[in-house]
Protein backbone atom coordinates (compact mmCIF):
# COMPACT_ATOMS: atom_id res chain seq x y z
CA UNK A 1 0.00 0.00 0.00
CA UNK A 2 1.56 3.29 -1.14
CA UNK A 3 -0.12 5.05 2.37
CA UNK A 4 2.22 3.66 4.83
CA UNK A 5 4.92 3.34 3.08
CA UNK A 6 7.23 6.76 3.01
CA UNK A 7 7.92 8.64 -0.14
CA UNK A 8 11.67 9.60 -0.39
CA UNK A 9 11.22 12.57 -1.89
CA UNK A 10 8.55 13.43 0.26
CA UNK A 11 10.84 12.19 3.43
CA UNK A 12 14.03 14.20 1.93
CA UNK A 13 12.07 17.80 1.13
CA UNK A 14 10.24 17.36 4.56
CA UNK A 15 13.66 16.56 6.54
CA UNK A 16 14.97 19.90 4.51
CA UNK A 17 11.61 21.96 4.79
CA UNK A 18 11.37 21.07 8.63
CA UNK A 19 14.68 21.71 9.36
CA UNK A 20 14.86 25.30 7.74
CA UNK A 21 11.64 25.91 9.67
CA UNK A 22 13.00 24.99 12.87
CA UNK A 23 16.61 26.75 12.71
CA UNK A 24 14.12 30.10 11.77
CA UNK A 25 12.11 29.34 14.26
CA UNK A 26 14.31 28.52 17.10
CA UNK A 27 16.55 31.25 16.11
CA UNK A 28 14.68 34.48 15.62
CA UNK A 29 11.23 33.23 16.58
CA UNK A 30 9.86 31.36 19.84
CA UNK A 31 12.92 32.53 22.04
CA UNK A 32 11.89 36.33 21.34
CA UNK A 33 8.33 35.56 21.97
CA UNK A 34 9.21 33.41 24.98
CA UNK A 35 11.26 36.18 26.46
CA UNK A 36 9.62 38.99 25.94
CA UNK A 37 6.66 36.84 27.59
CA UNK A 38 8.53 35.99 30.19
CA UNK A 39 10.03 39.13 30.94
CA UNK A 40 6.64 40.49 31.03
CA UNK A 41 5.38 37.98 34.05
CA UNK A 42 8.89 38.64 35.68
CA UNK A 43 7.87 42.38 35.89
CA UNK A 44 4.38 41.48 36.83
CA UNK A 45 5.85 39.36 39.74
CA UNK A 46 7.68 42.41 41.03
CA UNK A 47 5.48 44.77 40.25
CA UNK A 48 2.79 42.47 42.82
CA UNK A 49 5.69 41.84 44.78
CA UNK A 50 7.21 45.89 45.16
CA UNK A 51 2.94 46.76 45.65
CA UNK A 52 2.70 44.67 48.25
CA UNK A 53 6.32 46.09 50.06
CA UNK A 54 4.41 49.30 49.56
CA UNK A 55 1.46 48.96 50.98
CA UNK A 56 3.46 47.19 53.84
CA UNK A 57 5.07 50.05 54.15
CA UNK A 58 2.46 52.12 54.03
CA UNK A 59 1.07 50.66 56.80
CA UNK A 60 3.75 50.68 58.77
CA UNK A 61 4.24 54.36 58.20
CA UNK A 62 0.93 54.93 59.06
CA UNK A 63 1.67 53.41 62.99
CA UNK A 64 4.91 55.02 63.10
CA UNK A 65 2.85 58.36 62.29
CA UNK A 66 0.60 57.70 65.07
CA UNK A 67 3.20 56.92 67.41
CA UNK A 68 4.98 60.34 66.72
CA UNK A 69 1.83 61.87 67.15
CA UNK A 70 1.59 60.08 70.21
CA UNK A 71 5.24 61.24 71.45
CA UNK A 72 4.43 64.75 70.33
CA UNK A 73 1.48 65.03 72.42
CA UNK A 74 3.81 63.82 75.32
CA UNK A 75 6.35 66.04 74.45
CA UNK A 76 3.88 68.81 74.58
CA UNK A 77 2.36 68.14 77.86
CA UNK A 78 6.06 67.96 79.16
CA UNK A 79 7.01 71.18 78.16
CA UNK A 80 3.92 72.50 79.28
CA UNK A 81 4.52 71.27 82.93
CA UNK A 82 7.69 72.22 82.78
CA UNK A 83 6.80 75.54 81.55
CA UNK A 84 4.09 76.03 83.95
CA UNK A 85 7.12 74.91 86.94
CA UNK A 86 9.29 77.63 85.51
CA UNK A 87 6.57 79.97 85.83
CA UNK A 88 5.79 79.62 89.43
CA UNK A 89 9.51 79.24 90.55
CA UNK A 90 10.49 82.57 88.41
CA UNK A 91 7.65 83.75 90.51
CA UNK A 92 8.48 82.55 93.79
CA UNK A 93 11.96 83.94 93.12
CA UNK A 94 11.16 86.83 92.19
CA UNK A 95 8.52 86.95 95.48
CA UNK A 96 11.59 86.00 97.38
CA UNK A 97 13.62 88.74 96.05
CA UNK A 98 11.58 91.17 96.20
CA UNK A 99 10.88 90.43 99.74
CA UNK A 100 14.62 90.39 100.51
CA UNK A 101 14.87 93.69 99.00
CA UNK A 102 11.77 95.52 100.85
CA UNK A 103 13.34 93.80 104.08
CA UNK A 104 16.51 95.50 103.22
CA UNK A 105 15.02 98.81 101.95
CA UNK A 106 13.45 98.64 105.50
CA UNK A 107 16.62 98.02 107.27
CA UNK A 108 18.16 101.07 105.46
CA UNK A 109 15.39 102.96 106.12
CA UNK A 110 15.21 102.59 110.02
CA UNK A 111 19.23 103.14 109.99
CA UNK A 112 18.75 106.01 108.51
CA UNK A 113 15.85 106.64 110.47
CA UNK A 114 17.57 106.17 113.80
CA UNK A 115 20.60 108.70 112.75
CA UNK A 116 18.08 111.23 111.86
CA UNK A 117 16.73 110.81 115.12
CA UNK A 118 20.25 111.25 116.83
CA UNK A 119 21.27 113.91 114.85
CA UNK A 120 17.82 115.15 115.75
CA UNK A 121 18.08 114.89 119.67
CA UNK A 122 21.50 116.33 119.50
CA UNK A 123 20.37 119.55 117.57
CA UNK A 124 17.94 119.71 120.43
CA UNK A 125 19.92 119.50 123.45
CA UNK A 126 22.55 121.50 121.43
CA UNK A 127 19.40 123.98 121.11
CA UNK A 128 18.26 123.39 124.70
CA UNK A 129 21.55 124.08 126.17
CA UNK A 130 22.29 127.29 123.99
CA UNK A 131 18.74 128.47 124.93
CA UNK A 132 19.56 127.75 128.72
CA UNK A 133 22.78 129.32 128.36
CA UNK A 134 21.19 132.47 126.94
CA UNK A 135 18.67 132.06 129.80
CA UNK A 136 21.13 131.46 132.33
CA UNK A 137 23.10 134.54 130.85
CA UNK A 138 20.15 136.61 131.26
CA UNK A 139 20.00 135.76 134.50
CA UNK A 140 23.15 136.04 135.34
CA UNK A 141 23.36 139.59 134.14
CA UNK A 142 20.50 140.42 136.23
CA UNK A 143 21.52 139.20 138.94
CA UNK A 144 24.96 140.06 139.06
CA UNK A 145 24.85 143.00 141.37
CA UNK A 146 23.40 141.44 144.21
CA UNK A 147 26.90 139.83 144.89
CA UNK A 148 26.25 137.09 147.78
CA UNK A 149 26.43 133.43 146.60
CA UNK A 150 27.13 134.53 143.08
CA UNK A 151 30.17 132.20 142.53
CA UNK A 152 27.85 129.62 144.17
CA UNK A 153 25.04 129.63 141.93
CA UNK A 154 27.80 129.43 138.72
CA UNK A 155 29.14 126.59 139.96
CA UNK A 156 26.02 124.77 140.76
CA UNK A 157 24.46 125.37 137.39
CA UNK A 158 27.60 124.47 135.81
CA UNK A 159 27.24 121.20 137.68
CA UNK A 160 23.86 120.23 136.68
CA UNK A 161 24.52 120.88 133.32
CA UNK A 162 27.44 118.98 132.95
CA UNK A 163 25.42 116.44 135.20
CA UNK A 164 22.61 116.43 132.49
CA UNK A 165 24.53 115.77 129.85
CA UNK A 166 26.00 112.61 130.69
CA UNK A 167 22.88 110.51 130.40
CA UNK A 168 22.55 111.40 127.10
CA UNK B 1 -33.21 33.81 6.40
CA UNK B 2 -35.04 30.54 7.37
CA UNK B 3 -37.36 30.85 4.57
CA UNK B 4 -34.49 30.87 1.92
CA UNK B 5 -33.09 27.71 3.49
CA UNK B 6 -36.32 26.29 3.12
CA UNK B 7 -36.93 26.69 -0.64
CA UNK B 8 -33.59 26.22 -0.86
CA UNK B 9 -33.97 22.88 0.56
CA UNK B 10 -37.29 21.99 -1.76
CA UNK B 11 -35.56 23.40 -4.74
CA UNK B 12 -32.80 20.88 -4.25
CA UNK B 13 -34.55 17.80 -5.90
CA UNK B 14 -35.38 19.05 -8.64
CA UNK B 15 -31.99 20.59 -9.75
CA UNK B 16 -30.91 18.73 -12.35
CA UNK B 17 -28.02 16.88 -10.97
CA UNK B 18 -26.38 14.98 -13.79
CA UNK B 19 -24.64 11.78 -12.20
CA UNK B 20 -21.37 11.34 -14.26
CA UNK B 21 -21.83 7.98 -16.69
CA UNK B 22 -20.16 5.08 -14.38
CA UNK B 23 -20.83 6.28 -11.38
CA UNK B 24 -18.21 7.65 -9.02
CA UNK B 25 -14.92 5.80 -9.02
CA UNK B 26 -14.75 5.88 -5.15
CA UNK B 27 -11.16 4.09 -4.97
CA UNK B 28 -9.32 7.00 -7.54
CA UNK B 29 -11.84 9.97 -5.34
CA UNK B 30 -10.56 9.28 -2.19
CA UNK B 31 -7.02 7.94 -2.71
CA UNK B 32 -6.68 11.03 -5.56
CA UNK B 33 -7.37 13.26 -2.53
CA UNK B 34 -5.32 11.73 0.32
CA UNK B 35 -2.64 10.68 -2.21
CA UNK B 36 0.48 12.48 -2.87
CA UNK B 37 0.57 13.79 -6.65
CA UNK B 38 3.06 14.74 -9.13
CA UNK B 39 0.43 17.77 -9.73
CA UNK B 40 -1.81 19.52 -7.91
CA UNK B 41 -5.22 19.38 -8.75
CA UNK B 42 -7.88 21.91 -8.47
CA UNK B 43 -10.95 21.54 -9.83
CA UNK B 44 -12.37 20.64 -13.29
CA UNK B 45 -14.69 23.08 -15.10
CA UNK B 46 -16.56 21.67 -17.87
CA UNK B 47 -14.36 18.52 -18.32
CA UNK B 48 -11.39 20.02 -18.00
CA UNK B 49 -8.65 19.98 -15.34
CA UNK B 50 -7.48 22.80 -13.59
CA UNK B 51 -4.17 21.65 -11.97
CA UNK B 52 -0.49 22.94 -11.08
CA UNK B 53 1.84 21.15 -12.62
CA UNK B 54 4.44 20.58 -10.51
CA UNK B 55 8.22 19.77 -11.30
CA UNK B 56 9.15 16.25 -11.50
CA UNK B 57 12.97 16.19 -10.23
CA UNK B 58 14.74 12.49 -10.50
CA UNK B 59 17.79 12.08 -10.46
CA UNK B 60 19.30 8.77 -12.51
CA UNK B 61 22.55 9.35 -14.74
CA UNK B 62 22.34 12.77 -13.86
CA UNK B 63 19.95 15.06 -12.98
CA UNK B 64 16.02 15.07 -14.79
CA UNK B 65 13.77 17.65 -14.37
CA UNK B 66 10.23 17.74 -16.42
CA UNK B 67 6.16 18.07 -15.56
CA UNK B 68 4.32 14.91 -15.97
CA UNK B 69 3.03 15.52 -19.56
CA UNK B 70 6.43 15.10 -20.79
CA UNK B 71 7.71 12.22 -18.75
CA UNK B 72 7.31 9.78 -21.48
CA UNK B 73 10.36 12.01 -23.41
CA UNK B 74 12.40 11.19 -20.66
CA UNK B 75 11.49 7.79 -20.20
CA UNK B 76 9.79 7.84 -16.89
CA UNK B 77 6.05 6.35 -16.46
CA UNK B 78 3.64 6.22 -13.71
CA UNK B 79 3.25 3.02 -11.91
CA UNK B 80 0.13 1.77 -10.42
CA UNK B 81 0.67 3.40 -7.74
CA UNK B 82 0.92 6.34 -9.92
CA UNK B 83 4.89 7.05 -8.78
CA UNK B 84 7.61 7.47 -11.18
CA UNK B 85 9.10 4.39 -13.17
CA UNK B 86 11.61 4.00 -15.03
CA UNK B 87 10.00 3.49 -18.68
CA UNK B 88 12.24 0.48 -19.58
CA UNK B 89 13.29 -1.07 -16.48
CA UNK B 90 10.30 -1.00 -14.23
CA UNK B 91 12.55 0.76 -11.46
CA UNK B 92 12.07 3.63 -9.03
CA UNK B 93 14.72 6.26 -9.65
CA UNK B 94 15.75 8.07 -7.19
CA UNK B 95 13.00 10.58 -7.18
CA UNK B 96 13.07 14.19 -5.31
CA UNK B 97 9.98 15.50 -6.97
CA UNK B 98 8.70 18.71 -5.62
CA UNK B 99 5.01 17.02 -4.99
CA UNK B 100 1.77 18.31 -4.00
CA UNK B 101 2.55 17.92 -0.29
CA UNK B 102 6.03 19.24 -1.11
CA UNK B 103 4.62 22.40 -2.39
CA UNK B 104 1.62 22.15 0.61
CA UNK B 105 4.50 22.17 2.95
CA UNK B 106 6.56 24.66 1.64
CA UNK B 107 3.35 26.98 1.37
CA UNK B 108 2.48 25.89 4.95
CA UNK B 109 5.82 26.70 6.09
CA UNK B 110 6.16 29.87 4.74
CA UNK B 111 2.81 31.08 6.13
CA UNK B 112 4.24 29.43 9.64
CA UNK B 113 7.28 31.32 9.31
CA UNK B 114 5.71 34.27 8.54
CA UNK B 115 3.66 34.53 11.05
CA UNK B 116 5.78 33.40 13.83
CA UNK B 117 8.32 35.93 13.02
CA UNK B 118 5.78 39.17 12.30
CA UNK B 119 4.86 37.97 16.11
CA UNK B 120 8.26 38.34 17.04
CA UNK B 121 9.24 41.66 15.30
CA UNK B 122 6.08 42.77 17.32
CA UNK B 123 7.88 42.02 20.78
CA UNK B 124 10.94 43.22 18.97
CA UNK B 125 9.74 46.75 18.19
CA UNK B 126 7.18 46.85 21.16
CA UNK B 127 8.01 47.11 24.82
CA UNK B 128 6.55 44.48 26.04
CA UNK B 129 6.60 46.01 29.90
CA UNK B 130 4.21 49.21 28.35
CA UNK B 131 2.03 47.86 26.15
CA UNK B 132 -0.34 45.12 25.49
CA UNK B 133 -0.13 42.58 22.28
CA UNK B 134 -1.85 43.65 19.17
CA UNK B 135 -2.45 42.39 16.30
CA UNK B 136 -0.49 38.70 15.29
CA UNK B 137 0.80 38.84 19.00
CA UNK B 138 -2.60 39.02 20.53
CA UNK B 139 -3.50 35.70 18.63
CA UNK B 140 -0.43 33.68 18.99
CA UNK B 141 0.33 34.93 22.35
CA UNK B 142 -2.03 33.08 24.61
CA UNK B 143 -1.27 29.78 22.58
CA UNK B 144 2.66 30.10 22.61
CA UNK B 145 2.66 31.02 26.33
CA UNK B 146 -0.38 27.88 26.72
CA UNK B 147 2.05 25.25 25.20
CA UNK B 148 5.16 26.24 26.92
CA UNK B 149 4.04 26.58 30.41
CA UNK B 150 1.20 24.32 30.50
CA UNK B 151 2.59 21.31 27.89
CA UNK B 152 6.09 22.05 27.89
CA UNK B 153 7.40 23.24 31.12
CA UNK B 154 5.25 20.74 33.29
CA UNK B 155 6.30 17.54 31.19
CA UNK B 156 9.79 18.17 30.71
CA UNK B 157 10.99 19.76 33.51
CA UNK B 158 13.62 22.55 35.02
CA UNK B 159 15.34 22.41 31.74
CA UNK B 160 12.68 22.87 29.30
CA UNK B 161 14.06 26.33 27.65
CA UNK B 162 16.40 24.55 25.82
CA UNK B 163 13.82 22.35 24.40
CA UNK B 164 10.71 24.77 23.85
CA UNK B 165 11.74 26.16 20.65
CA UNK B 166 11.74 23.13 19.25
CA UNK B 167 8.66 21.75 20.85
CA UNK B 168 6.81 24.77 20.08
CA UNK B 169 8.00 24.79 16.50
CA UNK B 170 6.59 20.87 15.98
CA UNK B 171 3.22 22.33 17.70
CA UNK B 172 2.69 24.86 15.20
CA UNK B 173 4.27 23.20 12.24
CA UNK B 174 1.56 19.96 12.59
CA UNK B 175 -1.58 22.44 13.45
CA UNK B 176 -0.79 24.89 10.50
CA UNK B 177 -0.39 21.81 8.32
CA UNK B 178 -3.48 20.02 9.77
CA UNK B 179 -5.74 23.43 10.02
CA UNK B 180 -4.33 23.95 6.06
CA UNK B 181 -5.56 20.10 5.42
CA UNK B 182 -9.03 20.77 6.25
CA UNK B 183 -9.04 24.08 3.68
CA UNK B 184 -10.89 22.69 0.91
CA UNK B 185 -9.18 25.04 -2.15
CA UNK B 186 -6.39 25.50 -3.35
CA UNK B 187 -3.31 26.55 -1.02
CA UNK B 188 -5.19 23.99 1.24
CA UNK B 189 -6.70 20.65 0.86
CA UNK B 190 -3.24 18.26 0.89
CA UNK B 191 -2.99 15.44 3.10
CA UNK B 192 0.12 16.56 4.65
CA UNK B 193 0.12 15.30 8.56
CA UNK B 194 -2.00 12.56 7.07
CA UNK B 195 1.20 11.04 4.83
CA UNK B 196 3.87 8.88 6.77
CA UNK B 197 6.62 10.34 5.47
CA UNK B 198 5.78 13.41 7.36
CA UNK B 199 4.53 12.36 10.72
CA UNK B 200 8.01 9.88 10.42
CA UNK B 201 10.01 12.76 9.58
CA UNK B 202 8.78 14.77 13.05
CA UNK B 203 8.78 11.50 14.97
CA UNK B 204 12.47 11.03 13.90
CA UNK B 205 13.33 14.66 15.28
CA UNK B 206 11.67 13.78 18.53
CA UNK B 207 13.96 10.83 18.05
CA UNK B 208 16.98 12.90 17.80
CA UNK B 209 15.64 15.79 20.50
CA UNK B 210 15.33 12.83 23.19
CA UNK B 211 18.34 10.87 22.34
CA UNK B 212 20.74 13.30 21.90
CA UNK B 213 20.35 15.35 24.70
CA UNK B 214 19.12 12.26 27.12
CA UNK B 215 21.61 12.34 30.19
CA UNK B 216 23.44 9.70 31.49
CA UNK B 217 20.51 8.19 33.84
CA UNK B 218 18.28 8.10 30.37
CA UNK B 219 21.25 5.93 29.52
CA UNK B 220 21.65 3.72 32.50
CA UNK B 221 18.48 3.08 32.84
CA UNK B 222 17.85 1.92 29.39
CA UNK B 223 21.27 -0.05 29.38
CA UNK B 224 21.22 -1.18 33.04
CA UNK B 225 18.25 -0.67 34.67
CA UNK B 226 17.48 -1.30 38.13
CA UNK B 227 16.12 -4.90 37.99
CA UNK B 228 17.53 -8.11 39.61
CA UNK B 229 20.73 -9.05 37.60
CA UNK B 230 19.36 -12.61 36.21
CA UNK B 231 16.61 -9.50 33.96
CA UNK B 232 20.19 -8.00 32.78
CA UNK B 233 22.55 -10.86 32.43
CA UNK B 234 20.43 -12.11 29.93
CA UNK B 235 19.32 -8.79 28.31
CA UNK B 236 15.86 -8.98 28.21
CA UNK B 237 15.36 -5.76 29.95
CA UNK B 238 17.67 -3.43 27.96
CA UNK B 239 16.26 -5.50 24.91
CA UNK B 240 13.02 -4.08 25.88
CA UNK B 241 14.13 -0.34 26.85
CA UNK B 242 16.07 -0.47 23.54
CA UNK B 243 12.69 -1.49 21.25
CA UNK B 244 11.24 1.12 23.53
CA UNK B 245 13.22 4.51 22.31
CA UNK B 246 11.88 3.28 18.96
CA UNK B 247 8.09 2.48 19.56
CA UNK B 248 7.63 6.18 21.92
CA UNK B 249 8.47 8.03 18.07
CA UNK B 250 6.96 4.86 16.29
CA UNK B 251 3.41 5.62 18.37
CA UNK B 252 3.54 9.25 17.13
CA UNK B 253 4.07 8.99 13.69
CA UNK B 254 1.30 6.64 13.24
CA UNK B 255 -0.66 8.54 15.69
CA UNK B 256 -0.65 11.54 14.30
CA UNK B 257 -0.82 10.29 10.37
CA UNK B 258 -4.41 7.93 11.22
CA UNK B 259 -5.86 10.52 12.92
CA UNK B 260 -5.51 12.94 10.10
CA UNK B 261 -5.81 10.35 7.58
CA UNK B 262 -8.87 9.28 8.77
CA UNK B 263 -10.37 12.30 9.20
CA UNK B 264 -9.89 13.20 5.78
CA UNK B 265 -11.28 10.04 4.62
CA UNK B 266 -14.24 10.93 6.61
CA UNK B 267 -14.85 13.98 5.39
CA UNK B 268 -14.40 12.82 1.98
CA UNK B 269 -16.76 9.96 2.09
CA UNK B 270 -19.70 11.55 3.53
CA UNK B 271 -19.01 14.43 0.67
CA UNK B 272 -19.17 11.56 -1.19
CA UNK B 273 -22.18 10.58 -0.46
CA UNK B 274 -24.08 13.10 -2.73
CA UNK B 275 -22.60 11.72 -5.93
CA UNK B 276 -23.12 8.38 -4.67
CA UNK B 277 -26.66 9.16 -4.56
CA UNK B 278 -26.92 11.10 -7.66
CA UNK B 279 -27.93 7.88 -9.58
CA UNK B 280 -30.75 6.80 -6.79
CA UNK B 281 -33.00 9.91 -8.29
CA UNK B 282 -33.88 13.11 -7.07
CA UNK B 283 -35.62 12.51 -3.68
CA UNK B 284 -33.36 10.11 -2.30
CA UNK B 285 -29.90 12.78 -3.49
CA UNK B 286 -31.64 15.40 -2.80
CA UNK B 287 -32.27 14.54 1.00
CA UNK B 288 -29.13 12.64 1.50
CA UNK B 289 -27.65 16.00 0.41
CA UNK B 290 -28.79 18.01 2.84
CA UNK B 291 -27.75 15.38 5.66
CA UNK B 292 -24.45 14.98 3.69
CA UNK B 293 -23.99 18.68 4.13
CA UNK B 294 -25.03 18.81 7.53
CA UNK B 295 -22.67 15.66 8.67
CA UNK B 296 -19.99 17.65 6.82
CA UNK B 297 -20.20 20.52 9.16
CA UNK B 298 -20.05 18.48 12.09
CA UNK B 299 -17.21 16.40 10.77
CA UNK B 300 -15.30 19.46 10.33
CA UNK B 301 -15.59 20.90 13.31
CA UNK B 302 -14.52 17.96 14.52
CA UNK B 303 -11.40 17.79 12.42
CA UNK B 304 -10.98 21.40 13.86
CA UNK B 305 -10.88 19.84 16.91
CA UNK B 306 -8.67 17.09 15.84
CA UNK B 307 -6.13 19.30 14.20
CA UNK B 308 -5.73 21.23 17.69
CA UNK B 309 -5.60 18.14 19.53
CA UNK B 310 -3.38 15.78 17.72
CA UNK B 311 -0.75 19.24 17.03
CA UNK B 312 -1.18 18.98 21.07
CA UNK B 313 -0.44 15.24 21.76
CA UNK B 314 2.24 15.15 19.38
CA UNK B 315 3.80 17.95 21.50
CA UNK B 316 2.76 16.79 25.35
CA UNK B 317 4.39 13.28 24.55
CA UNK B 318 7.30 14.35 22.88
CA UNK B 319 7.91 16.87 25.86
CA UNK B 320 7.24 13.90 28.07
CA UNK B 321 9.51 11.90 26.17
CA UNK B 322 12.44 14.40 26.43
CA UNK B 323 11.57 15.01 30.20
CA UNK B 324 11.60 10.85 30.93
CA UNK B 325 15.38 10.96 29.59
CA UNK B 326 16.48 14.15 31.83
CA UNK B 327 14.74 13.26 34.87
CA UNK B 328 16.78 12.13 38.12
CA UNK B 329 16.10 8.25 39.46
CA UNK B 330 13.71 8.09 42.09
CA UNK B 331 16.04 7.39 44.67
CA UNK B 332 18.56 10.10 44.15
CA UNK B 333 16.18 12.89 44.20
CA UNK B 334 14.23 11.22 47.52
Amino acid sequence: MSLITPDFGLLFWMVVIFGIVFFLLAKFGFPVITNAVQKRSDHIADSLKAADEAQAQLANMAQEQQKMIEQTRLEQSRILKEASEARESIIAQAREEAAAEASKLLEHAKVEIAAERESAIRDIRRQVAMISVEVAEKIVRKDLDAAGGQQDLLDRMVEEASQAQIPN
Amino acid sequence: MKRWWLILLLLLPVLPLRAEEGGLDMNEYLFGHISDAYEWHITTIKGKDIAIELPCIVIENGVHVFTLHHAAEHGYTLNENGKLVNAQTGRRPLDISITKNVLGLIINSILLVVLILLCARWYKRHDVLKEKPTGIAALLEPVIVMIEQDVIKDAVGPEYKRFSPYLLTAFFFILINNLMGIVPIFPGGANITGNIAVTGVLALFTFLMVNLFGDKHYWKDILWPDVPLFLKAIPIMPLIEILGMFTKPFSLMIRLFANILAGHIMLLSVIALIFLSAAMGPVLNGSLTVIAALFGVFLDCLELLVAFLQAYVFTMLSSVFIGLAHQKPAHETN
